[in-house]
């Protein structure tokens, strides 16, 4: 391929790296040594991650961890132009600030659409296993170009907004990485059988309407758990779904799987566990409370689990 | 009939549910989390350090998607992005918070349905473009906005990007999990075309939209029920320096 993730990798941790030496070099942060280490290995990871032993790799990933857990990751000031600057900009500029904005999903779209099976030479242009994430970083590199032109700002400046960006989600940014990490741990010591086994065996799915509620609210709870409906899909499904509602109440497959993952989806709108879509977006809206998405979700999570479970039981 | 189940594992749950209900700090718990299953899992400590390794930098690609946006993001609020998505949606004068968010739901969900995930997101809409348009939205309504009222929109604008993209991307042919639905059944023996299972997703989606949508109408009734009183809803009294949202009446 001629543009690969790898590329993309180097680039975060290049950002990484800038972002911890600003941290180290700003002599009025409060946390300035921990705070600059804890960025500092998270840059080594996306530059040299995949050429040192994973050994090496894990007990920084550990390290970071301990670092996040006795608050040592903080934030500095950062000088921002005063808002009546920022008015003024905002009405020279008006609706051509939208541009740059609005050009990272754009290209974003116009790569995964249009140049996901483009090929220079025999060689595919994009990453054909990544499409979207080397799309996204071209997107992002056609965007602060557009924003450098028009704000007639340096890359530099970009570079200490991005710090102040990622200072303000602190350890939240790496959460998701964690998590997916932890996932993959589970897996391998056997923890979805564990939870399978918890929720089919003391219960009695005798009659249609309890198998399928079982069903339901086990792919929620799991998803919960796990922090992926994808996780609980094979668990779920080769629990219940399979030898249960196909098997016994000859449900209609299709609509069986459908609306099991609708059922996960519900459980990964209630979990911190899905710490991208929940505690990420409370971190970079500098919401006081971390669960404040979550609690905003619950409801509709569980309305939408009550109408799975009727839909499920009438339309199988 | 019933075969042994090894239920060690988990201890790694419980740490994790006891972590996130005492409040620790999820890296933390997470790291201990990892730590203790594979303990559980009787693995020596080398093993769980690369296991640990291994799987954190396969999951690298995860934060690419909010930490390359960054630099873009940040310099364009330098020069005043989000005071004129205030700005702009001040000009619909029928413009409420709920409205804005359904509007949103509906594009998001209808975009994802066709595979379009990458329209929305968290750090590259919701961040820079949707938030200040509810947060100004609501402030041309009621004026200054309380910061636990401001902080309930803000934590909305977010859940409603990702109720649009979780239920409506699981109705695309080409999405990756009804590819992983298909091969589950497959290996069951059970042969079904993934158009049928992404069709079947579509009473749901339609509900979710519904539901969300309803929650939403009730948002700007809880708005008005908590701010209605203060400032008469057709004068836009913008707090303090917000100087030039001028737009009066309807």
């Amino acid at each position: 391929m001629i543009i690969s993730i790898e590329y993309f990798f180097w680039l975060a941790g290049l950002i990484l790296l800038v972002t911890a030496l600003l941290t180290f070099a700003d002599r009025n942060h409060p946390r300035r040594l921990s705070t600059g280490l804890f960025w500092l290995l998270y840059a080594l990871v996306f530059l040299i991650g995949d050429r040192i032993p994973p050994a090496i790799v894990g007990i920084g990933a550990v390290v970071m961890a301990l670092i996040a857990g006795f608050g040592g990751v903080g934030h500095g000031k950062h000088d921002v132009l005063p808002e009546a600057e920022r008015r003024d900009s905002a009405k020279r500029l008006g609706n051509k600030l939208f541009i740059p904005a609005l050009l990272i999903p754009l290209v974003t779209v116009i790569g995964t659409v249009l140049f996901k099976d483009v090929k220079i030479a025999g060689l595919p242009l994009l990453d054909p296993k990544n499409v979207t994430f080397v799309s996204l970083g071209i997107g992002c590199i056609v965007a602060l170009g557009a924003a450098c032109w028009l704000t007639r700002d340096s890359v530099g400046q970009g570079m200490r907004e991005s710090r102040r960006l990622t200072e303000a989600l602190g350890w939240a940014l790496v959460l998701p990485q964690m998590l997916a990490m932890l996932g993959l741990v589970f897996a391998d010591a056997g923890v979805g059988k564990a939870v399978a086994h918890l929720t089919t065996a003391y219960i009695d799915m005798s009659l249609k309407l309890v198998a399928v509620m079982v069903y339901c609210v086990g792919m929620a709870l799991f998803t919960v758990i796990m922090g992926n409906g994808f996780a609980a899909f094979p668990v779920m499904t080769g629990g219940v779904g399979v030898p249960i509602l196909v098997g016994m109440f000859h449900a209609n497959p299709a609509v069986m799987a459908a609306i099991g993952m609708f059922s996960g989806y519900c459980g990964t709108l209630m979990t911190p566990m899905a710490a991208n879509f929940n505690i990420v977006p409370a971190a970079l809206l500098e919401l006081d409370d971390k669960n404040a998405v979550i609690r905003a979700q619950v409801p509709t999570a569980l309305a939408i689990l009550v109408a799975n479970i009727a839909l499920l039981y009438f339309l199988m | 009939m019933e075969q042994a189940v090894n239920l060690w594992p988990l201890v790694g749950v419980g740490v994790i549910i006891l972590g996130f209900v005492l409040r620790f700090n999820p890296m933390m718990v997470v790291a201990i989390a990892a730590i203790v299953t594979g303990l559980a899992a009787s693995m020596p400590l080398v093993q769980i350090f690369s296991a640990i390794g291994t799987a954190f930098v396969k999951a690298r690609n995860l934060p690419l998607i909010i930490l390359l946006p960054l630099a873009v993001i940040g310099l364009l609020e330098r020069h005043g992005l989000r005071e004129h998505a205030q700005n702009w949606i001040s000009k619909i004068a029928s413009a409420t918070v709920g409205r804005l968010l359904i509007v949103y739901l509906a594009v998001r969900e209808l975009t994802a349905a066709v595979g379009l995930t990458s329209l929305g997101g968290h750090p590259q809409m919701v961040r820079p473009l949707l938030a200040p348009m509810a947060e100004g939205a609501a402030e041309n309504r009621f004026g200054h906005l309380p910061e636990p009222v401001r902080q309930r929109l803000l934590a909305f604008c977010a859940a409603t990007d990702n109720v649009g993209l979780f239920f409506g991307e699981d109705i695309f042919v080409a999405f990756g999990a009804i590819a992983l639905m298909h091969t589950f059944l497959l290996s069951s023996n059970i042969d079904i075309e993934p158009l049928h299972i992404a069709v079947w997703g579509i009473p749901t989606a339609v509900c979710a939209f519904l539901i969300h949508a309803v929650r939403l109408k009730r948002l700007d009734m809880w708005l008005e029920r908590e701010l209605g009183g203060k400032a008469p809803s057709a004068v836009p009294v913008t707090s303090g320096a917000a100087g030039t949202a001028t737009k009066t009446g309807e």
